[in-house]
């Protein structure tokens, strides 16, 4: 007994989702990097080099 | 302590009869689920303890975001941080005061709905007395999402979805304690026990995370 | 004096631009590995025998329990950080489990979907009532709803202790969640579900299934790297454009 429809579409499903949350995350890290890269040549610094306490 | 118990319950008696919404909601969700699965009286009386369950459990949840929601509006809750007694303490007393003016007007309710279910008396008794002992933990476990929706702007139904996942042990036993009850071969008293020690533990993890979240949630 | 330095300490593994440097070297590494892990894993599980029982539907196995392993573990991430959030103030710990949630939720979605899969042949179902899709099914709503309030809350640092706070409550509660619904499946469902679980797995297929367990847990590592690095990039872009708001309105 082969079902391999059945397990074809479980290992696509898990391939489909998998590959969205990649994308999503991939995507997300783009978007963030670009929106930094544009503040900076908006001539908008971070408050201090110092690297402690930034976010506490 | 007494003093905030009493006050809590004078308030909630005289806010416009939250406990009266409540019962009506749960008498509503009960009467309605008839029109759902049709008139049959046997299929209403098989399903009836589980009905009469759901329908506390989902008006028992109904007013709980409300439990810090007004003392958050008129600047009270920050006295209530404030003062000397454990957060926890307040909290539990909290709860109690809520259970006492909402939940146990449910419980009074529900061999009225009992009835229009078709139960025997064993069964309305049994589920009366599951739900005098599990709905205590609902309202335990609900303090948590109430504390978590001070932080909110929007609270509501946000609650609700936190909340009914972690109330699912409570149901279950409830009403398989109330099947055991009317059912030969099962046993009433481990799903009865289990129940009660279920209300017992979320009676010290429901004010405790619910003193954690209201220390966190305050600015 | 030792607690200072402890402190100290803490504060320099918080510090998120060293995190940043550093997730930056390890996150390629560890693609890498999970890519090769997964050409392994998946190769060892299309090549080995089918079950004579269950046939060649048990190589849906070798993703479906993984995906199980991994919605649990990553609670258990979340409940650390959650309790790093809460007593350490620690704010990597914060973005650590905003950014795992995401992660959990879709692999406890992939462990239902290819549950329901294997269901289908198996029981002739889609979904049945047992005990472990039940509870894992309570998981997933749990998820949905700590993503849904973490999106609800706009202070980031208010929303992630309290979301630590509900995901404390809820990691004790698992327990109870698993045992009442055990209980609660013995008691409508005469056993008659027998599934290859338990420890008399045969070796066969114990080791494709580890491999691709260690590949699953390889990629939610990276991924959960990846997207904590996200977030940290998101607070940062907030805070300068609050500055920069600032900035503008003292010049105006």
């Amino acid at each position: 007994m082969s079902h391999g429809f059945y397990i074809g579409l479980s290992y696509a499903v898990s391939a489909l989702i998998v590959a969205v949350l990649i994308g999503w995350v991939w995507w997300d890290g783009k978007a963030r990097q670009k929106e930094l890269a544009e503040l900076e040549r908006a001539g908008v610094r971070r408050r201090s080099s110092a690297p402690a306490g930034e976010a506490q | 302590m007494m003093a905030l118990l009493l006050r809590d319950l004078k308030l909630s008696v005289r806010a416009g009869g939250g406990a009266l919404i409540g019962v009506l909601f749960f008498m509503t969700v009960v009467a309605v689920i008839p029109f759902g699965v049709g008139p049959d009286l046997n299929l209403l009386s098989r399903i009836g303890p589980a009905i009469v369950w759901i329908g506390a459990l989902l008006s028992a949840l109904l007013g709980l975001d409300r439990l810090f929601q007004t003392e958050r509006e008129d600047g009270s809750l920050d006295l209530i941080l404030m003062q000397e007694h454990p957060l926890v303490l307040t909290v539990l007393v909290k709860c109690l005061a809520h259970w006492l003016a909402n939940c146990l007007p449910l419980v009074i309710a529900s061999p009225l709905l009992g009835l229009f279910m078709n139960m025997s008396e064993v069964a309305i008794g049994a589920v009366a007395l599951t739900l005098l002992v599990g709905s205590p933990a609902l309202t335990f476990i609900g303090a948590v999402g109430a504390a978590v929706a001070v932080a909110l702007p929007r609270g509501g139904l946000l609650v609700s979805i936190l909340v009914l996942p972690l109330a699912v042990p409570v149901l279950i036993f409830g009403v398989s304690a109330s099947y055991a009850a009317v059912e030969d071969p099962a046993p009433f008293m481990p799903p009865f026990l289990i129940l009660s020690a279920i209300t017992l533990f979320f009676a010290v993890i429901g004010p405790l995370g619910a003193a954690l979240a209201l220390r966190n949630a305050g600015d | 004096m030792t607690e200072s330095l402890a402190i100290t300490k803490f504060s320099d593994l918080a510090n998120p631009a060293r995190f940043l440097s550093l997730t930056g070297r390890i996150i390629p590494w560890l693609a890498g590995l999970t890519l090769c892990l997964f050409a392994i894993g998946l190769y060892l599980s299309f090549t080995t025998e089918g079950d004579y029982q269950q046939g060649d539907t048990v190589r849906i196995m070798y993703v479906h329990v993984p995906a199980a392993w991994l919605s649990m573990m990553c609670y258990t991430v979340m409940a650390l950080s959650a309790i790093g959030t809460l007593v350490w103030r620690h704010p990597l710990a914060d973005v650590s489990h905003k950014a795992a949630a995401p992660l959990g939720a879709a692999f406890t979605l992939i462990a239902l979907a290819t549950g329901s899969l294997w269901g289908k042949p198996m029981w002739g179902t889609w979904w049945v009532w047992d005990a472990r899709l039940t509870s894992v099914f309570i998981l997933f709503l749990m998820y949905l709803g700590l993503i849904a309030l973490n999106r609800a809350m706009d202070d980031p640092s208010k929303a992630a202790r309290v979301s630590a706070v509900f995901i404390l409550v809820g990691f004790v509660n698992i327990p109870i969640i698993k045992f009442s619904v055990e209980w609660w499946n013995t008691l409508h469902q005469p056993a008659s579900v027998v599934r290859l679980d338990g420890p008399t797995i045969d070796p066969e297929f114990l080791t494709p299934l580890l491999v691709m367990a260690v590949a699953f847990t390889l990629l939610f590592f990276t991924l959960h790297l990846m997207a904590m690095r996200n977030e940290i990039w998101r607070r940062r872009v907030g805070a300068q454009r609050r500055l920069a708001a600032r900035m503008a309105s003292r010049e105006a």
